[in-house]
């Protein structure tokens, strides 16, 4: 088989989790396109260990662990979403704005009162309140 | 390995497992398209059920046999039912949801873009002249195991405490917020017992 054809499948799968990461709000569907572009990966390494015949078959070794790996990070992700949901009422990582620096020429060292800060920040108030209300 | 060893074959002349590979490709990456695109959220996880099978396809035809039953429990039977279970305890909507994507989505779509092009440009420009040799099968399960549990014993005992201290660090993150509300029912059964002395105050009046 052509070595092409899998090195351009996953650059493809790869660039769509790209594409996916960039582009979703929802946090949940975030981790969805890191697991396509790990997927990508593991095509590679499979592709390249069976090309290379690696005689310590490193590339499916590292594939194992890698699926390995993304289960892991899956399941500590999703405790991570479900904690800020059940904390905040949202799991849109467009929202989750707290530690952003303000756009404003206030800069994050200057002292500013919670008002001012909170009036630059509508959705972080709606997210502090929504917090205070589950809280 | 070498531009003569690749003589023989020629590009136009696809053999069997390289139409079925591209075909297989062809449909996941169709999946994988929709994944990332589609508005449904639920529907996005089930498209990513296509994706990943159509990978584990792929593994199969390039003769990791282990590596794709190992995509099809770990990948399809679990991660995709963690991310569905993940959808319902957010309170996804089921119907279309029109905010799904972010407002970025066409920089999002330009970066992506550049990337791909970038990559199969340089992928295709590296390996015109390489073939992979499927004649004999090199990840049947006997020599992955033998593989796995002779050179590669150390890093799978480390994955599994790796395994096991996710395990207990998804717990600790998911039982944090259990305290406050037992609090709460402290509290709320305090403030009844409170009302109810103050009715029986009432009443002793």
């Amino acid at each position: 088989m052509h070595l092409a054809y899998p090195a351009v499948l996953a650059v493809l799968l790869f660039c769509t989790g790209l594409y996916g990461v960039l582009a979703r709000r929802n946090a949940i569907l975030v981790l969805m396109s890191v697991e396509l572009m790990l997927n990508a990966v593991n095509l590679n390494l499979v592709a390249f260990d069976v090309w290379l015949r690696d005689t310590l078959h490193a590339g499916q070794a590292l594939t194992l662990f890698t699926i390995a790996i993304a289960a892991a990070e899956i399941g500590i992700g999703l405790s991570i979403v479900l904690m800020v949901y059940r904390n905040r009422g949202t799991s849109d990582v467009d929202r989750l704005r707290d530690t952003a620096e303000s756009p404003g020429p206030a800069g994050p060292d200057d002292a500013a009162p919670d008002g001012a800060a909170d009036a630059t920040h509508p959705d972080a108030t709606a997210a502090a309140q929504k917090a205070e209300a589950t809280a | 390995m070498t531009l003569a060893a690749a003589a023989p074959q020629g590009f136009l002349s696809p053999t069997g497992v390289e139409v079925a590979f591209v075909l297989v490709g062809l449909v996941t990456f169709a999946a994988a398209i929709v994944t990332v695109t589609t508005k449904q959220l639920v529907h996005a996880a089930l498209w990513l059920v296509v994706a990943l099978g159509g990978l584990a396809a792929e593994y199969l035809l390039l003769t990791a046999e282990f590596v794709a039953w190992v995509q099809v429990l770990i990948y399809v039977g679990s991660v995709v039912v963690l991310l569905l279970f993940g959808l319902m305890l957010t309170k996804a909507p089921i119907g279309r949801s029109p905010d799904a994507d972010s407002g970025n989505r066409w920089a999002a779509l330009t970066v992506a873009v550049a990337a791909a092009a970038t990559l199969v440009w340089v992928v295709v420009d590296a390996f015109r002249t390489q073939w992979i040799d499927l004649d004999a099968p090199q990840g049947t399960t006997s020599v992955t195991g033998a593989m796995l549990f002779q050179h590669w014993v150390l890093p799978f005992e480390a994955l599994s405490v790796l395994l096991l201290a996710a395990l207990v660090g998804a717990i600790v993150l998911s039982r944090k917020s259990e305290e406050p509300s037992d609090e709460r029912v402290r509290d709320a059964k305090a403030h009844a017992r409170d009302d109810a002395e103050a009715a029986a105050d009432k009443e002793q009046r």
